[in-house]
């Protein structure tokens, strides 16, 4: 079975110390977890904790004047191995965390939290730390999902990207009224300024290859409809789900790779539909200005500012904010892999990413999920092709198969010793090579059932042919039968 | 609002693919062809993109000799409607339309040159519709008449899809005579199947052109295509109105249909789940806060890089190896037991019968 090993160091400030401590620091703690996915799958977690005391250098870092500062001082001293985490304890008053906040989650793998006064409440505090910062139990479940009976998933857990090998962005850009708007948008230097360190942080995960193109005259499915109040024109939610499908079918989707591709359409409306808003449920304007479709993409509106004066010439040029628009795009981006913040408690601080997209910890959240899903793809894909082989017994099985198969199970037995170790990178790289080899075992184009007879079809082919054939043979048989026995009967009938 | 939104994740899929198959090929098949391209019209008008929709057909009468309006093709009498159109993407066209390549777009197992808008790229998210008509028998369905595929193969490669999660709901509609009998054996999870006619019957074409001389469609089909008119890409209509459609009395075969496999409730399926692509929807509540004050990380693609590689004609077949190889050595096995038990019965016979003195003679 699968063990999650997270090995997570519990630094003592000078201060936080609580006075209940079972053994003098440093010491070694053990927590273990099961997570029941269905009556035979489960994967326990384990945390394998190390409490001790600060260092000198800590100290002089946690003496800084802000948590972010903090942060940054301590992330040189920092254990830095993917899937590890490190909580500093400060005490219950310290003033490094605002008012009301037990815990600051920095950028990188580490988190600072008060002390709470005794060991059990400081311990339900890192609790819902590593909920927050490693996997909890659901989105587990929820990597796993093709395991689960559909009753118990909630709705939305599978709405995230599959793990794959490599994804496809691409950028469009929609302009359906190119007599008023001429658009100009720096995609090139956009992607280079704020989309490629995004993509350079989640090149771990995956191979990432980024395309974008215009398209004129592409208009959406929906006619929105004109709001007085607002002198607005406005696109209902639920018409929303009807706007995707006229676009798509011209957005020429990647005929050259085979990754799922993520969409990212920035439309412009039309000059007789500005400005165009998004409205939620509620019928309020969205900030945004966006709406995304899980394992799809995202679509923004671009309003343009109506001209100064009612004479202007058209087209109006128009200049992209680009800024603005990779702010969004890279928030759909993020929500697409699953990485929301919405379900932190309240006592929680954040910290922003920043340009780098998503903090190191969110980046072990997607492998942890990713290696999981993969474990549990390879073996149900070995498991299914070793049905498949035990059905249709004459099945042919080339050399190179065989041997993807065997590799897939070495790489899938050495991701699961390294999780139980809690090196979490090599896991991932070996649960990517199981994955490589067992589909390109199972989708071998020789394993055709069709390609292989059973055994009764080859009878009902050969027995007609055969059968008038052995006709005579047999009757030619039972007459010497009867002749030998004749002549041993009457030995001396020899004159 | 909430309904909607509720309706809209109780079905769990994400996207949408058609798989529709026409079996015949020659002029009197005409309505097999139009049957098909109907489908392939009503997704498309639901939302469905080419791009999800993997189109056999024998293609072989819109341009063929016989037919008195080239480059057409006509699902109704008096020439209504042209379902050929000028956007009709086949993806398996003439011969090429085989069990072989049917089941091989199934089940994923497709030799890697084979080009993207011919494979079925669905995942455990993904809704989809196999419609396939032509003639069948009991049991089987004839491929352009030099071969046929059993509903037990049909069984097996909806379960090797579903071994790796290649669906997540399929909706199955066959419409042949005795079609009924193709959907007897599946034994996969979420597999739904509606056929035009029951083990005994014969499905009936409906209508005959006098103008073309041949029969223009078949009447499950014709009637279904009448229903998934009124289907607009937000209805609500959900499968229970399908199954009513084309009664006795207009369709002179009984058509069933076959949901145990499935595990919603056919009253809430919404017809748009397989016919339409109506994609989940959720709006971005939050941006993220961008330094914009960065300097662009130096772009990765370096122009001399592109002209230097000469580029040169791609070795199709190593021809030189080929013509100097020598031949491949196998090796020799002993003949197999029932062949050896053969020869000996007959020679043994042989010998019996007209007598041990001709054996000097052999040797």
């Amino acid at each position: 079975q699968v063990q999650l090993v997270v090995p997570m160091a519990v630094v003592f400030g000078p201060g936080s110390v609580p006075r209940d401590l079972p053994r003098p620091l440093p010491f070694r703690d053990v927590q273990e977890m099961e997570i029941s996915v269905n009556l035979r799958t489960s994967v326990t977690s384990r945390y394998e904790m190390r409490y001790r005391s600060t260092t000198g250098q800590e100290e002089a870092a946690l003496a800084a004047a802000t948590a972010r500062e903090a942060d940054a001082a301590l992330h040189p001293l920092q254990d830095t191995t993917l899937g590890s985490l490190t909580m500093y304890v400060v005490p219950e008053t310290s003033p490094l965390l605002p008012q009301g906040i037990n815990v600051y989650v920095g950028r990188h793998r580490s988190a600072l939290v008060r002390a709470g006064g005794s060991l059990a409440a400081l311990q339900a505090r890192l609790r819902e730390v590593t909920q927050v910062m490693s996997f909890t139990a659901s989105a587990i479940a929820a990597a796993l999902s093709d395991r689960v009976p559909d009753s118990q998933l909630s709705p939305d857990a599978r709405r995230d990207l599959k793990s794959s090998l490599g994804y496809e962005i691409t950028f469009s850009l929609l302009n359906p009224d190119p007599k008023s708007h001429t658009v100009d948008w720096d995609i090139e230097g956009a992607v280079n300024r704020y989309v490629k360190p995004v993509l350079d942080k989640l090149s771990l995960v995956a191979n990432f290859s980024v395309d974008s193109q215009i398209l004129y005259y592409a208009v959406l499915g929906v006619t929105p409809r004109y709001d007085k109040e607002s002198s607005s024109f406005l696109l209902s939610a639920h018409s929303l789900p009807h706007v995707i499908n006229p676009v798509e079918a011209r957005l020429g989707s990647s005929a050259a790779s085979l990754y799922p591709v993520l969409n990212f359409l920035l439309y412009v409306p039309e000059r007789s539909h500005s400005p165009l808003y998004i409205q939620d449920k509620d019928g309020a304007p969205v900030s945004t200005n966006a709406f995304h479709s899980p394992r799809w993409g995202g679509i923004m509106v671009y309003n343009v500012e109506a001209p100064a004066s009612p004479q202007a010439s058209l087209p109006l040029h128009v200049d992209v904010d680009m800024a603005r628009v990779m702010e969004v795009f890279l928030a759909q981006l993020r929500l697409l892999f699953g990485l929301s913040r919405e379900e932190v408690p309240p006592h929680f601080l954040l910290e922003s990413p920043g340009n780098e997209g998503l903090a190191d910890w969110e980046l072990d959240h997607l492998l942890w999920a990713h290696t999981v899903e993969n474990i549990a793809t390879v073996s149900t894909t070995l498991t299914s092709l070793a049905q498949l082989l035990d059905k249709i017994g004459n099945i042919v099985i080339k050399d190179d198969v065989a041997s993807e198969v065997y590799r897939a199970v070495a790489s899938v037995q050495s991701a699961v010793t390294k999780l139980s170790l809690g090196h979490l990178h090599a896991a991932f790289q070996a649960s990517k090579e199981a994955v490589t080899s067992s589909e390109r075992a199972f989708f071998d184009p020789s394993l055709l059932h069709l390609l292989y007879f059973p055994d009764d079809q080859k009878f009902a082919i050969y027995i007609p042919l055969f059968l008038p054939m052995a006709v005579p043979i047999l009757l030619s048989l039972v007459k010497i039968v009867r002749e030998s026995r004749l002549r041993r009967k009457e030995p001396t009938k020899m004159d | 609002f909430q309904d909607q939104a509720e309706q809209f994740f109780r079905s769990g899929h994400t996207n949408n693919w058609a798989v529709l198959v026409c079996t015949s090929r020659f002029w009197f098949n005409y309505r097999h062809v139009a049957n098909t391209l109907s489908v392939y019209r009503s997704v498309k008008r639901l939302g469905i993109p080419d791009s999800h929709i993997v189109l056999m057909l024998a293609d072989d009468m819109a341009c063929n000799p016989r037919n008195p309006k080239p480059a057409t093709v006509f699902s109704h009498k008096n020439m209504e409607l042209n379902v050929y159109g000028d956007d009709v993407e086949v993806d398996y066209r003439s011969y090429e339309v085989t069990v072989e390549n049917f089941l091989r777009v199934l089940t994923g197992r497709i030799p890697p040159s084979t080009p993207r808008s011919k494979r079925l790229l669905s995942d455990d998210r993904s809704n989809i519709l196999i419609y396939m008509t032509g003639h069948g028998g009991n049991g089987f369905l004839k491929f352009q008449d030099s071969e046929e595929i059993t509903n037990v193969e049909l069984a097996d490669a909806f379960e090797q899809m579903w071994q790796k999660r290649r669906y997540n709901e399929l909706l199955f509609i066959i419409d042949t005579c005795q079609g009924a009998s193709m959907y007897e054996r599946f034994y996969s999870p979420n597999i739904m199947a509606l056929a035009s006619s029951q083990v005994g019957e014969d499905s009936l074409s409906h209508q005959p052109d006098l103008g073309i001389g041949v029969h223009l469609m078949d009447r499950y089909t014709f009637y279904v295509l009448e229903f998934l008119e009124e289907i607009h890409p937000a209805s609500q209509t959900n499968m229970n109105d399908l199954f009513q459609v084309c009664p006795k009395s207009l369709c002179v075969s009984t058509p069933g249909h076959r949901t145990d496999l499935f595990q919603r409730d056919p009253g809430s399926v919404l017809i748009t789940d397989f016919f339409g692509s109506v994609r989940k929807v959720e709006i971005t509540t939050e941006a993220l806060a961008l330094d914009r004050h960065v300097a662009g990380v130096e772009s990765k693609f370096p122009e001399e890089e592109l002209a230097t590689e000469p580029l040169k004609y791609a070795e199709q077949l190593p021809v030189a190896q080929i013509i100097h190889q020598k031949p491949k050595q196998k090796d020799w096995h002993p003949p197999g037991g029932f062949i050896l038990g053969l020869w000996a019965l007959i020679i043994m016979v042989f010998f019996k019968t007209y007598g041990i003195k001709h054996m000097k003679h052999v040797f």
